[in-house]
């Protein structure tokens, strides 16, 4: 399994990328704000870069009310898959809760055709209230659509022809969704959630990855949510706890002297979106995982992190907030992809048990399949099962 | 003898502040009608002002830091919570609200609390029935009967004949509040971080089984 993987990407085992909000912000340093179109554009040049930079995943987010200008994800995935070659193209997050799973099921599957398998989603539920009303929901109803959607999208992906009926949409008669899944295998999902135990529940019962953002709380918070997916996991079956597949967010900003990279970093923390005007930079470093300093700090901060949520498959970092200009998130990049992710791979491929899975790609996913299939066909490796056929 | 953990939050801004002072005689008294039901009390007091700079950072991030989230851990913990807040422009304080803000809406369900309250004039006195204890109403904690409310003046005045002095109406909350914080097993409850709603499934009630 490990050979297929490590075949398509340039890692084995760890997946390292870039997932961005998106957001239209002011750049603090000079007043000046990108138009949309200069903040989509800019978005689909940091896509090719991360793979030119030698990383593995581009993830984008998706919104529905300014400053967020990604709305339509598949449409900036599309182009991004035309123009690279071996990036995964993810999502952070698909909001299970106000699209139709119909629709997630047809464009994500689309998706895969057209990007030959280069494709993930994370679920996530969406924190932008009047969204919910936007889109016809209601916000309490967060985590049942978020439950009943993606079981309705489990079937499209996985049957050809579904019966339905839910609390949430119209009820479908033998429905089938179009595209079918590229090799008829649905995409690998993600679920991420900051603190409610009920979507960890939900990745485990399907063995499904989950995904911590990591960027808003310290990893105390985390640990315990981590911790609790990974024992479900093991609950229902899928392996053991160190087998679960668990995806981490991160933030960082560095110069080659840490100084500098302070310097040149505090205008854009004190204005940012959401922790901006608050907690102090120190503050917040020490808090939470974002890290502002050397690479050298950068990779001392990542590599611990597999002590706290043990051996993971996937790292996130967000890059391209709060005003930083292009020049400045693709010069980052640069940094990220010379200096810091070489090392982490090779620190994470260190004493990395046999039994942990490497990042999900749908080679493997194809390759999971197929040898089930063969084990249902071997009458001598799975008699049972052969004579229940 | 069995002993009960009781916070005391003060939102005085001061230092020294006669919020402060009201918080530690209600804290006194109450530690002594425990003692009388045979009970120890474990005082803990929270001086919101040295957590403000936290408060109105958790505000904007979503998460405490460190030490807001011992100060939150000690309330929500507690068998029973004395609550003293200065009276701002009819009202608690800000910072007092600020602090309840931050705390989860079921934190504080089932907690005894005595209200109290300090102000320049005794004409504020009744912000505590029609702010603080609807406030806790609300966050389905068991509030006391009596509330206390100290004025400058009362400081030094022998009460009149609709209400004894100060003294007597810190007896006898702190009474209400012991006989209550008796009972209260809150702090030895485990508490589940992960504990799934009733009748949860990672399917859905349709369609997937």
């Amino acid at each position: 399994m490990s050979t297929i993987a490590s075949a398509s990407n340039t890692g084995t085992g760890m997946q390292f990328g870039i997932f961005t909000v998106g957001d239209v912000t002011t750049d603090p340093t000079n007043d000046t704000t990108p138009t949309e179109h200069q903040r989509i554009k800019n978005i689909l040049t940091i896509a090719q870069k991360v793979e030119e930079v030698g990383m593995d995943v581009f993830a984008l987010g998706e919104h529905h009310n300014p400053p967020f200008v990604p709305s339509s994800p598949t449409t900036m995935l599309g182009y991004i898959a035309a123009k690279t070659e071996r990036l995964i193209l993810s999502t952070a997050t698909t909001l299970i809760t106000t699209n139709d799973p119909v629709k997630i099921a047809e464009d994500y599957a689309m998706l895969q055709h057209v990007a030959d398998g280069r494709v993930d989603l994370m679920m996530g539920r969406g924190n932008t209230g009047p969204v919910y009303p936007w889109f016809g929901k209601d916000i309490r109803d967060g985590i049942p659509l978020a439950i009943e959607n993606y079981a309705l999208l489990q079937r499209l992906w996985r049957e050809d022809f579904v019966n339905w009926e839910g609390k949430f949409r119209t009820p479908l008669q033998g429905f089938q969704s179009t595209p079918r899944p590229l090799d008829g295998v649905a995409p690998f999902v993600w679920h991420g959630s900051i603190r409610s135990p009920e979507i960890a529940e939900q990745a485990a019962y399907y063995g499904d990855g989950f995904f911590a953002n990591n960027i808003f709380w310290p990893k105390e918070h985390y640990m315990k949510l981590i911790g609790y997916y990974r024992q479900r996991f093991e609950h229902y079956g899928h392996g053991a706890a160190s087998e679960a597949i668990v995806g981490l967010g991160g933030q960082a900003f560095m110069a080659k002297n840490s100084q500098d990279a302070v310097a040149q970093f505090r205008p854009y923390f004190d204005n940012a979106p959401v922790y901006g005007h608050g907690p102090t930079m120190e503050d917040f470093t020490e808090q939470t995982p974002l890290t502002v300093g050397s690479p050298q700090q950068v990779i001392d901060r990542y590599a611990s992190m597999r002590d706290y949520y043990g051996d993971y498959q996937r790292q996130l970092f967000l890059m391209d907030h709060a005003g930083l200009p292009l020049k400045t998130v693709l010069e980052q990049l640069d940094l990220l992809g010379e200096e810091v992710i070489p090392v982490l791979r090779k620190e994470f491929a260190e004493n990395r048990p046999a039994n942990v899975p490497d990042g999900p790609t749908h080679e493997a996913l194809v390759a999971k399949r197929d040898a089930a299939l063969l084990a249902v066909a071997e009458p001598v490796e799975a008699p049972e099962a052969a004579v229940a056929s | 003898m069995t002993t009960r953990k009781i916070a005391v939050i003060a939102a005085g801004l001061s230092q020294p502040s006669s919020t402060r002072l009201l918080a530690d005689r209600l804290a006194d008294a109450t530690t002594r009608q425990l003692q009388s039901l045979g009970v120890d009390a474990e005082v803990q007091i929270i001086e919101l002002r040295d957590t403000a700079q936290d408060v109105v950072n958790n505000l904007m991030t979503g998460f405490p830091s460190p030490k807001l989230e011992a100060a939150i851990e000690t309330v929500t913990g507690a068998d029973a919570l004395i609550a003293v807040t200065p009276i701002f422009t009819t009202s608690y304080s800000g910072l007092f609200k600020s602090f309840i803000d931050v705390l989860d809406p079921a934190a504080l369900t089932d907690l005894p609390v005595l209200i109290a309250a300090t102000g320049g004039s005794e004409r504020h006195s009744l912000a505590l029935d029609y702010a603080m204890r609807p406030l806790f109403t609300y966050l389905h904690a068991v509030v006391v009967p009596t509330s206390v409310y100290a004025a400058s003046s009362d400081w030094g005045s022998t009460g009149d004949a609709g209400a004894g002095a100060l003294p007597d109406r810190i007896d006898r909350a702190a009474r209400e509040l012991a006989t209550l914080a008796k009972e209260s097993d809150r702090s030895s409850r485990m508490v589940d971080p992960f504990a799934l709603p009733a009748g949860f499934s990672p399917v859905g009630g349709y369609g997937a089984q």
